[in-house]
């Protein structure tokens, strides 16, 4: 990825931005509060001064900030009731707490010199594992052995049955790891990609072709209005996809 | 990210880490990254069970209980004032049933009115008339009796002349009367 520049000095490290280090400096060791850390803690505090602070007033006639909450919640509970119907509802603050903290993080990883924790295979992974066990456990507990049957379609003909249940499993099992990298790897590839054309600017800029710096500037304008988007529609798959198993766990399709 | 200048690129150059790979595939992280993702996972999740989501929860409840109670007050006032307007129609058609009855009631008492009178009017004519029946009566009777006194004696004075000697006041009376009777 890294190309080189003059006399072989490197312009650009798109992965540099992904770097995890403890901000107190020393070893890593599973308590040192990293760049990571602070962001998730600014996204947890954001999202609580939106829903929280931002409702103190429980104003009949809604504030600014409390209309936002307010819509945020609608939109994540009607999400949930249309995929998973209404005892998909008990699940409702599991289903809030994952799609605002993915939102949050995506959205904050947008500002410049932040970090994206969403972009890391350990935080998306956990997220998505947490998903699936959850889920699972939900299946079992709601239907015992006889959510086994999940894996073996009845509406297909006899022979055909145990070759899908091959599939059915695997697929199943497959859950977590699409769940986590569709979001870290979208995360990952666009700011990557921000990052690239940023230092093909920079790299135009010191080898003077200024005038022609113009095309990846432009690209990083259009990239990062589609990144914001992508932000939006990935946190939005999370939960829709956290939706989708929740609902074949309660009614098994 | 977006916007960092060409000087903080050429600085990232001296990153440690900057070699190694994939940031994301750094083992080293992992176990810090998932503690504290789980840490921020349940303290949000406690902070939005238990305050922010009921209280939202409690807000649109109580909302929509102010609409529907505001609509159900509306109602109230439609009713009321389909009653208002129910009690006016009825006021109005008592008022006119009731200037019809008096109008009826008066025109009644002037034809009672009219009737007695033209009764006492016929009275009154008929009286008259009996009574100037009854002077013409008088007259007529005395002009009679007057007839009679003037023939007796005529007819006496006419026996007297020619007959003097068969003069009987009586039979004449008698005759007189006899024949015009």
């Amino acid at each position: 990825m890294a190309s080189n520049g003059n006399g072989g000095e490197s312009f650009i490290h798109p992965m540099d931005q992904f770097v995890v280090g403890p901000i107190f400096g020393g070893h890593i060791t599973p308590l040192s509060v990293t760049n990571s850390t602070i962001w998730m803690a600014i996204s947890v505090l954001a999202i609580c001064a939106l829903t929280i602070l931002g409702t103190r007033g429980r104003a009949l006639v809604p504030s600014r900030v409390q209309s936002i909450a307010e819509l945020l919640y609608g939109f994540v509970r009607q999400t949930l009731h249309e995929v998973a119907g209404d005892e998909g509802l008990k699940y409702f603050p599991y289903i809030f707490t994952l799609f605002t903290f993915i939102l949050f993080c995506n959205m904050l990883g947008m500002l410049p010199y932040s970090f994206t924790p969403t972009s890391h295979i350990a935080v998306t992974g956990v997220m998505a594992l947490a998903v699936f066990v959850s889920v699972t456990v939900i299946a079992f507990r709601k239907h015992g052995t006889h959510f086994l049957m999940f894996f073996w379609p009845m509406e297909a003909p006899g022979w055909l049955r145990p070759v899908l249940c091959v599939i059915e499993l695997i697929s199943y099992f497959v859950r977590p790891v699409s769940h986590s990298v569709r979001l870290g790897a979208n995360m990952l590839a666009g700011h990557a990609v921000l990052k690239v054309f940023a230092g093909l600017f920079a790299m135009m800029i010191a080898g003077g072709l200024g005038a022609l710096a113009i095309l990846p500037l432009a690209g990083m304008i259009g990239l990062t209005a589609l990144e914001f988007l992508v932000a939006f529609i990935q946190a939005y798959v999370f939960m829709i996809l956290t939706c989708v198993y929740l609902n074949d766990a309660l009614h098994m399709h | 990210m977006a916007s960092e200048t060409a000087g903080e690129l050429l600085h990232e150059a001296a990153e440690p880490h900057g070699s190694g790979g994939l940031p994301q595939l750094d083992f080293d992280t992992w176990p810090s990254q998932i503690f504290w993702l789980a840490v921020a996972l349940i303290a949000l999740y406690q902070l939005m069970s238990k305050i922010a989501l009921p209280r939202i929860s409690s807000v649109l409840e109580e909302r929509a209980d102010a609409i529907a109670d505001d609509l159900d007050r509306a109602e109230e006032f439609k009713r009321k004032a389909e009653e208002a307007q129910a009690a006016y129609d009825r006021a109005l058609a008592e008022a006119r049933g009731k200037a019809q009855a008096i109008a009826a009631e008066t025109r009644a008492q002037i034809q009672a009115e009219v009737d007695t009178e033209m009764a006492r009017a016929d009275a009154e004519i008929s009286a008259r008339a009996a009574e100037s029946e009854k002077r013409i009566r008088e007259i007529r009777d005395s002009a009679m009796a007057s007839v009679e006194a003037v023939a007796t004696e005529t007819a006496g004075a006419v026996i007297e002349a020619v007959l003097p000697d068969l003069s009987d006041p009586q039979a004449v009376e008698a005759a007189v009367k006899a024949e015009l009777g």
